[in-house]
């Protein structure tokens, strides 16, 4: 029966499509069966990968009448299996949709298409001095929908936040095939902010079509500060002395000694020999109070036993700097074969605490660990390694990542920092919320997708029935309520 | 069927539910509706108990911090039960090292501020009615000047516990700044007036409390004036907290805010003044007026104000001015975000404020923008759409459906009737 659905969407995207806008052969189907996160594989039943939003909107209407799940996609760079496709689905993939509509400089507006790169979107605002804020790793590459999807953060976010902070408007196609337009190219749109509870849900409340971003102003100075430490504790303390003395750096980056080995192995970056932990400290705004600040920086780091400290103080050497940072996660296949990369958040204040608890549970498993995060925030990016020629290493290594989770909650922190909670860690969300918080979340997904359609099977454990609303209403008949009638 | 409120049986559900439960005063009615009984829970168990009576009562129920902007939007449908939060008002924890603090809805926002200070921080969001709760200050999704600076409640909240009309409590987000585990049901409920849940606690991020900080202001004498200044301000390198605007319909002021460590506030201020020109003074103090609403926040009843809050692209700011001159309107807000308050006099005569009220909403529909009466008089908010168009209201609706079913929260209160 589901079969004779998704020929009806295939029908119907033939149709509406190019031909190369329409993926029906197996082997061509294959090459979608993952995305950032490889070792979840669904090959899907079609692709499709519309021009633009009506074509879009059309197809998302058919799945919606064939009772057929679809799964959005951008780039496919999630790392937590987000986009996996669905095998008896629709594969909806965004990436023909790119353009940039509009760059309004005396607005602080950009309107962009859901493929568009993040860093293209930065690329046509820097002439107009601006940028886009959130910077995630993959920003070269990945897509402002697939963005907006897993409410993408950043090296940069400690201060200016994700994106669900700097995404205003979009449009949008309800997994029922209605377009419509959340929040506006003005703030605070009257009625609820549905925006709000679109970006950050993972593609299972719809598609966006066409986002207003908010552009920020380019920092009139930028220094970037590498700083080497004996030990991630020091590190840790000279982080929490900059909080302490009130200065929000833009990003505050940690790497301990295996994660700068595999750096330095992979980019050669060429950071503090023998450090325990460097910091990477970077600091924007006006002219004088970066200068002021750095004073601060340089101080604090000193007295809490840096021993190397290198400022960047061209464009090139900030790029090296950023480059061993951003190279870490592909780095580590230079010291290991396999690796998973973990995505949890503690308070900041218990991150020593919980980096030796880390260091502990990698001693007693002998799986071994290399931490990159950003340590502003406390969200952490442990890179478990593991060998998976070897028998039950990968098993072991697992264990050891799902560890690092519980520690995580244990220090009323969370499950995920940025990379979100897709295919990967729905088992996880029991133990970060309780039934009646999932159940409450899952009030959202039964407005907008009552069938349960859009993207299935990915961020809740279980999915929730979501039935006929009780017809008992107390009060006003809906069509007052509307102001379409009056009750006399 | 109705349910007499006062009958015995529901005074002793809601008795047992909670510590209080009285008859209402003259000060509990809710923009002119009675309620039937005013519950004051003490705790976010008796908050669940007094949902889950009223549903099974059959009750409606009205949220209420301090009652600070209990007269804005429409007036309830019906109000059976006042859901005082005024005794849940404490401090729950201040993790200076960790940037955060969580709060009781009911508490005061002054106290979380006096808390948070003790940490030489601060929640970076501007009380605008004196007195008001972190509650209602979420639920009316109130911001002031630094809003161009730090942005508004969407932006600093990062966890919430609320009770939901069926007695349920359900939290989302947490007590860490990045979490992007499940759905923001804060963002839902900010903003909703108390038609979705009633929030009962919260966790926002804070900031350190600037060392300094200065006001630059200068004189407008046109829209456009005031458009070019504020586009100076906003375009330049001098990281404004605040980019304020005030119009009294024929002069005005722009007034930027900076705030960081003295040498660099002192070397902005400088660079400032030399960009917004020759008029440009700087102060400590913010200016005459400062970020308040340019309405009389205590008065109440057909003394009120037609208060709105206009939103609208930043270059639209001379058309909206020059709407706003037109409509006979004082304004005050965030030249900076493209938030303005309008005023018009309560003395104005009702098709006369019908008609400024449409010629401010078009101004800020050409803007890519909305114009919502925030409170009137009662004769105006029957009068005049409350709140232009809404777009996906639909979907509005549904997702009122499945948080509150049977409509017994804040019934009539928020947009379509919602």
């Amino acid at each position: 029966m589901t079969s004779t659905g998704v020929d009806a969407v295939a029908e119907l995207a033939h149709r509406l499509l190019p031909a190369a806008g329409v993926v029906t052969d197996r082997a061509r189907l294959r090459t979608y069966e993952c995305d950032g996160l490889a070792h979840y594989r669904v090959t899907p039943a079609l692709v499709v990968i519309p021009e633009d939003s009506d074509q879009l909107a059309a197809i998302v209407r058919a799945c919606a009448e064939q009772q057929v799940p679809y799964v959005a996609r951008g780039s496919g760079t999630g790392l937590s299996g987000g986009a996996l496709p669905h095998a008896e689905g629709v594969l909806v993939v965004t990436s023909r949709m790119r353009t940039i509509r509009e760059v309004r400089r005396e607005d602080q507006r950009a309107v962009v298409d859901p493929g568009v790169i993040n860093l293209d979107v930065t690329r046509a605002a820097t002439p107009h001095g601006y940028y886009y804020a959130p910077d995630p790793s993959s920003q070269q590459i990945c897509s402002i929908g697939g963005n907006v999807a897993e409410n993408s953060g950043g090296a940069h976010c400690l201060k200016y936040g994700f994106t669900t902070n700097h995404v205003v408007g979009a449009d949008f196609v309800t997994p029922t095939g209605d377009t419509v337009r959340l929040g506006g190219d003005a703030p605070d749109a009257p009625g609820y902010d549905l925006l709000g509870a679109v970006v950050g849900s993972e593609g299972t409340l719809g598609i966006v079509t066409t986002v207003t971003v908010k552009l920020t102003r380019l920092p009139e100075e930028v220094r970037t500060l590498l700083v080497g430490f004996e030990s991630t504790d020091q590190a840790g303390a000279a982080t929490s002395a900059m909080i302490a003395a009130g200065i929000v750096p833009a990003a505050v980056e940690m790497m301990d000694a295996l994660a700068i080995e595999a750096a330095e192995a992979a980019v050669q970056c060429n950071y503090p020999d023998g450090a325990g932990a460097v910091l990477v400290i970077e600091l924007d705004g006006a002219a004088e109070d970066v200068a002021a600040e750095y004073a601060d920086v340089e101080r604090l780091c000193a007295e809490n036993g840096s021993f190397e400290q290198r400022l960047a103080t061209d464009p090139t050497d900030r790029a090296l700097i950023w480059k061993g940072r951003k190279s870490a996660f592909a780095a580590v296949g230079r010291i290991s074969p396999d690796y998973i990369v973990q995505d949890g958040v503690i308070p900041r204040t218990a991150l020593p605490e919980v980096l030796s608890a880390i260091a502990e549970l990698s001693g007693s498993s002998g799986v071994r660990v290399a931490n990159v995060f950003h340590a502003g925030d406390g969200n952490l990016h442990p890179l478990v390694l593991f060998d998976d020629a070897i028998e039950g290493a990968g098993e072991a290594a697992e264990k050891v990542s799902g560890a690092i989770l519980d520690l995580c909650i244990e220090h009323g922190g969370s499950i995920t920092g940025e990379h979100g909670v897709g295919m990967d860690k729905a088992k996880y969300m029991p133990r970060m919320y309780t039934d009646d918080d999932l159940d409450t979340m899952q009030l959202v997904r039964c407005a907008f997708d009552p069938a349960g359609i859009s993207n299935p099977g990915k961020l809740f454990p279980t999915p929730r029935l979501c039935g006929e609303v009780p017809g008992r209403h107390k009060g006003a008949h809906p069509l007052q309520e509307a102001g379409l009638a009056e009750v006399f | 069927m109705t349910t007499d409120v006062r009958d015995d049986a529901v005074r002793e559900a809601l008795g047992s539910a909670c510590d209080e439960v009285r008859d209402p005063g003259p000060r509990d009615r809710v923009d002119g509706v009675e309620p039937g009984l005013v519950a004051r829970p003490t705790s976010t168990e008796q908050v669940a108990e007094v949902m889950r009576a009223a549903a099974a009562h059959g009750l409606s129920v009205v949220p209420r911090g301090r009652g600070t902007k209990l007269s804005w939007g429409t007036p309830p449908r019906s109000a059976d039960v006042l859901l005082d939060l005024g005794a849940m008002d404490r401090v729950l924890d201040h993790a200076a090292g960790d940037l955060i603090v969580a709060a009781q809805a009911g508490t005061p926002l002054q106290e979380v501020q006096r808390v948070a200070a003790g940490g030489d921080q601060r929640l970076t969001l501007d009380e605008t009615v004196p007195g008001g709760t972190v509650g209602g200050v979420l639920a009316t999704n109130a911001s002031g000047a630094r809003r161009t600076g730090f942005g508004t409640a969407r932006d600093l909240l990062i966890g919430i516990t609320m009770v939901r009309a069926d007695g349920v409590v359900a939290k989302a987000g947490g007590r860490v700044v990045k979490n992007v585990a499940g759905y923001d049901i804060g963002k839902l409920l900010i903003g909703s007036a108390g038609t979705l849940g009633v929030i009962v606690d919260a966790t926002f991020r804070l900031h350190p409390v600037p060392p300094s900080s200065r006001w630059v202001s200068a004189p407008v004498s046109d829209p456009r004036h005031a458009l070019e200044l504020a586009q100076t301000a906003v375009h330049s390198q001098v990281v404004p907290a605040a980019v304020e605007i005030g119009w009294d319909g024929d002069a005005g002021q722009v007034s930027v805010l900076l705030e960081g460590r003295a040498d660099g506030v002192s070397a902005r201020v400088d660079r400032l003044r030399e960009l917004l020109g020759a008029g440009a003074t700087d102060d400590a103090r913010p200016p005459a007026g400062g970020a308040a609403y340019p309405w009389d926040v205590t008065a109440s009843g057909d003394d009120r104000s037609t208060a709105l809050k206009l939103a609208f692209c930043l270059s639209g700011l001379a058309d909206v001015l020059a709407a706003a001159s037109a409509a006979g309107a004082s304004v005050r807000g965030s030249a900076g975000s493209g938030v303005l308050y309008a005023a018009l006099p309560a003395s104005k005569a009702l098709d006369a404020t019908s008609s400024a009220v449409t010629t401010l909403r078009e101004a800020c529909l050409r803007h890519g923008g909305s114009a919502v009466v925030v409170d009137a008089a009662a004769a105006v908010k029957q009068a005049v759409d409350m709140w232009g168009p809404v777009p996906a209201l639909d979907l509005m609706r549904r997702v009122k459906d499945q948080f509150d079913p049977d409509h017994r929260l804040a019934p009539g209160r928020f947009v379509g009737g919602i």
